[in-house]
């Protein structure tokens, strides 16, 4: 619970009331507000609805499912070309200011009029266009964060669930499994396991091999929840009425911790994002011909001087990933957080507080035979 | 507790020896020693495989290899990194130095910044300062290391050059950056409106003054700090030391901060001297450190008092202040000659390495020293405002949350309730607690800021371990891999270990049990 601090400068209202009949009113508003809130629905309806008042989380929701529709559909995925008229690896000639970016802003951003044009984001100095080039390199980004975060996932659940409900040697085997893995560091045994699927050079095997070094923090927190669970009376009640380990697990106790599995996936995808991005950079990961963000960074860092939007792009959309699901990330663990509190702010309380004012003062107006109100403001 | 420490040492060492082996098998899988030869179109091409074979034992199981590179490091032989046949163990010991000095730096830096920020940023909760700030660390969090490294490199770096040569600040541009930090003083600050006024303009117009300040003394190109500015910094240190450990209140605390400060200016002069005629190393520096924690702390003493620890800790840090001061003034009356030596040219920022070759060697006996820390100085700066980031988001973050926790426990309302000081209540019982979860992280993050260095390092070509593992990878040497990773994993369980001890340390509700 929280109890806003004193407010020693607070402002005089028009009604006499003491300060902490205010905070105390407040405070059952807000009691009987939270209860109003949650009366009968269940726990997927208020998450969900906690979810989208997230202003945060739900723009940043918006933003990633266009940059994923945008970076699909444009140059396509697998036999389909998409709508985008160059390919990454098509090459022309580059003459003059011919590999300028053509993308202009609008006049009302201080650009000359908005033009899509040929090249929006310019070409490369063999020619090819920097908008396929960036778009072939997110979805390849995408897909690598989303094969992570499933594969550690799955090992995740299992390592900890299995170690959170049989506990004893098991518990003590799996621990011993996690701190093996937890003594390199996720961006060195990525580098190793990096160089490994670089020589296969294939985006697939390398999310694979990330998921392989990053499920441990899952794992450790998955068991801590398990611990807890398992002396839960419901779980007793499952286990008397002869349910079978396997459905305890995965029917029972594992609904139970969906919070904390779905938060901690989602900010690791945004630092998955970035690992392969830095891998590639380091020229680990993704190598050519095979294109990731990273690797157009690392490609065109060279050529910041002469043509700075070759290294603009990449970077934009790698920070435009990371920071939509670090926002949507954030808007789960408040929807998922049991003790969160909407807080209304001290402003929306001052309002809130005069608007209460007024009505009663203009139910004391309209109650003039009575005439007790002891202040009246013209 | 003992026999806590030693089993865990134990597991340590066993979890050490058992990724060993693992990592020596998976960097044997991934490294590809034939690559080059396999391509090559030399006549006798089958020869040389058969020499290379023969030179990196690969006929040998590679269980057999993995023993007998255990049975080296056992005796401390790293091995031999075979392409430059140099050896591990002296690439290893300066890389590790190049490191250490980068990584503690990012370190020190971030936790310092990011629990200050952090822990304002909860006491005014919900305000805009609280989302400007989580915006903020978000955004950081986001932001590819690489990217930003290169960026600082290739922007940062050279424009920073470009200012030092004609270094004139416009008036708009002064304006703007009085307007900027004058917002974010108010905002951080808070109050009611009046409040947040005469905040915005006395922070707006102390940022406009020192910068034409700066800009009329010339102190872009001749930096210094002369006595006045020693005593003004001086005396501001000593408030802010008193008002955050004691209160003003407390006049013995005052008296021996104050006292520290006049300590520090009556010394100005002697230690010019000493500076000056005595050859400095970082030995010396450090002891002279020392002496002046020593030396604030018996100001404390002296003043006396029921309560003479706290006056001593105000002193000890007020002094060492103080001495910082003193240091940075000696180390900036040494940047113009740094400027004009042919091997900088007024273009101080580097971007590549970790000193400028010949320089030290080339300046004389006495200068040496100082010439070598701002040197080394100023090859830190760009990497390690790049590594900081990061972690300064994180801790931000954790400082945050962590303080927020304390602040809802009951006994921050027992002490509210029994009249302590607002100061008290944050400093004494919100504050110290605060840091105990935190306590727990810095030793893993430290570790993950090495690897964090690989990056770091690779782009601003820094010598260090980072750099080494990734050129060792791409040459197919398994030695230095190997070491860099051994390094690692042991610190990763030592931090691991300490975590666990600082925790059992600083929580009484925590038993340790072996």
């Amino acid at each position: 619970m929280t109890i806003p601090p004193p407010d020693t400068n607070h402002p005089a209202g028009p009604v006499e009331a003491g300060a902490p009949a205010d905070l105390l009113a407040a405070e059952s508003q807000a009691e009987e507000l939270k209860m109003r809130d949650v009366e009968g629905l269940s726990q997927g309806q208020i998450v969900r609805r906690r979810f989208f008042r997230h202003r945060g989380a739900v723009v940043a929701m918006i933003v990633l499912g266009a940059v994923i529709l945008l970076a699909f559909t444009s140059v396509g995925f697998g036999n389909w070309t998409g709508w985008w008229k160059h390919t990454p690896l098509q090459t022309g000639n580059v003459t003059g200011t011919g590999a300028q970016p053509t993308l202009s802003l609008p006049t009302w951003l201080g650009g000359d009029g908005f033009v899509w044009g040929d090249h929006p984001f310019g070409r490369d100095e063999s020619g090819r266009d920097v908008f396929a080039r960036v778009m072939k390199g997110t979805q390849t980004s995408l897909i690598v964060m989303f094969i992570v975060g499933i594969v550690s996932t799955v090992i995740g659940v299992i390592v900890g669930a299995l170690a959170g409900y049989f506990g004893g040697r098991l518990d003590r085997f799996l621990m011993r499994v996690t701190d093996l893995v937890i003594t390199i560091p996720v961006l060195v045994l990525g580098a190793v396991l990096g160089a490994l699927a670089a020589g296969k050079n294939s985006a697939f095997l390398l999310a694979i091999f990330l998921g392989l070094a990053s499920w441990t923090t899952l794992a450790r927190l998955v068991r801590g929840d398990f611990l807890t669970l398992r002396e839960r009376e419901f779980v007793d009640a499952a286990r008397v009425a002869g349910a079978s380990s396997r459905r305890i697990i995965f029917k029972h106790m594992l609904p139970n911790s969906i919070g904390v599995i779905i938060v901690n996936q989602t900010l690791l995808m945004s630092t998955a994002i970035l690992l392969e991005t830095a891998l590639s950079f380091v020229g680990l990961g993704i190598t050519y011909p095979n294109i990731s963000l990273g690797q157009l960074i690392n490609q065109y860092q060279e050529a910041f001087a002469t043509r700075p939007w070759l290294f603009w792009w990449p970077g934009l959309f790698i920070v435009v990933i990371a920071l939509c699901v670090n926002f949507i990330g954030d808007g789960l663990r408040d929807a998922f957080d049991p003790r969160q509190r909407r807080i209304p702010s001290q402003r929306a309380l001052r309002r809130a507080e005069r608007k209460a004012a007024a009505r009663a003062e203009s139910a004391a107006a309209a109650d003039s035979t009575v005439g007790a109100s002891g202040k009246e403001t013209t | 507790m003992l026999r806590f420490i030693s089993r865990r040492l134990g597991m340590g060492a066993l979890i050490l020896l058992i990724s060993s082996f693992l990592m020596y098998l998976l960097v044997n899988v991934s490294i590809r020693p034939m690559e080059d030869l396999e391509q090559s179109t030399a006549r006798n091409k089958e020869q040389l495989i058969a020499d290379r074979i023969e030179q990196l034992d690969l006929n040998t199981n590679v269980v057999i290899r993995y023993f007998k590179w255990l049975g080296n490091f056992f005796t401390g032989d790293f091995g031999v990194a075979w392409r430059s046949s140099q050896s591990v163990n002296d690439q290893l010991g300066s890389a590790m130095i190049s490191t250490l000095q980068l990584v503690s730096a990012a370190a020190v830096l971030a936790i310092f910044l990011g629990v200050a920020v952090g822990i304002i940023s909860a006491l005014r909760q919900y305000t805009t300062f609280d989302y400007l700030i989580t915006f903020l660390s978000f955004l950081l969090y986001s932001l590819p290391a690489f990217w930003v490294a290169v960026l600082l490199k290739r922007w940062g770096a050279l424009r920073f050059n470009d200012f030092l040569r004609d270094p004139a600040l416009t008036a708009l541009a002064i304006a703007g950056i009085s307007a900027a930090l004058g917002i974010v003083w108010m905002l951080a600050l808070g109050g009611a409106l009046k409040r947040r006024l005469i905040n915005f303009v006395g922070a707006g117009t102390v940022t406009a003054l020192v910068l034409f300040y700066l800009q009329a003394t010339n102190w872009w190109t001749s930096p210094k700090i002369d006595p006045v500015l020693i005593a003004v910094l001086g005396s501001g240190v000593a408030v802010a030391t008193t008002l955050l450990s004691t209160g003003l209140r407390n006049r013995r605390s005052l008296g021996t901060a104050f006292s520290a400060v006049a300590l520090g200016l009556a010394l100005y002069v002697p230690m010019q001297y000493l500076l000056y005629y005595v050859q400095m190393n970082w030995w010396i520096i450090t002891g002279l450190a020392l002496v002046a924690l020593a030396s604030g702390a018996g100001l404390g003493r002296l003043w006396g008092g029921p309560d003479w620890r706290q006056s001593a800790r105000t002193g000890a840090i007020t002094a060492f202040g103080v001495a910082a001061l003193i240091f940075l003034d000696q180390v900036m009356s040494y940047w113009g000659q740094y400027l004009a030596h042919p091997t900088i040219s007024n273009r101080p920022i580097a971007t590549v390495g970790d000193r400028t070759p010949n320089l030290v060697q080339s300046v004389q006996e006495a200068d040496k020293f100082w010439l070598g820390t701002i040197d080394q100085y100023t090859h830190l700066l760009l990497p390690t405002v790049a590594l900081m980031l990061i972690s300064f988001a994180s801790y931000t973050r954790y400082a945050r949350s962590s303080m927020l926790e304390v602040l809802n426990q009951d006994y921050i309302r027992t002490a509210r309730a029994k009249g302590l000081t607002e100061r008290t209540v944050i400093m004494r019982h919100g504050f110290r607690n605060s840091l105990i979860p935190l306590a727990t992280i810095v030793p893993l993050d430290i570790v993950a800021l090495f690897g964090g260095a690989i990056i770091t390092e690779q782009v601003f070509g820094r010598p260090g371990m980072g750099q080494m593992f990734i050129k060792s990878l791409h040459n197919a040497e398994i030695e230095p891999i190997m070491a860099y990773l051994m390094v690692t994993a042991l610190l990763a369980v030592l931090a691991n270990i300490i975590a666990d001890l600082i925790y059992a340390a600083l929580d009484p509700r925590i038993r340790v049990t072996a």
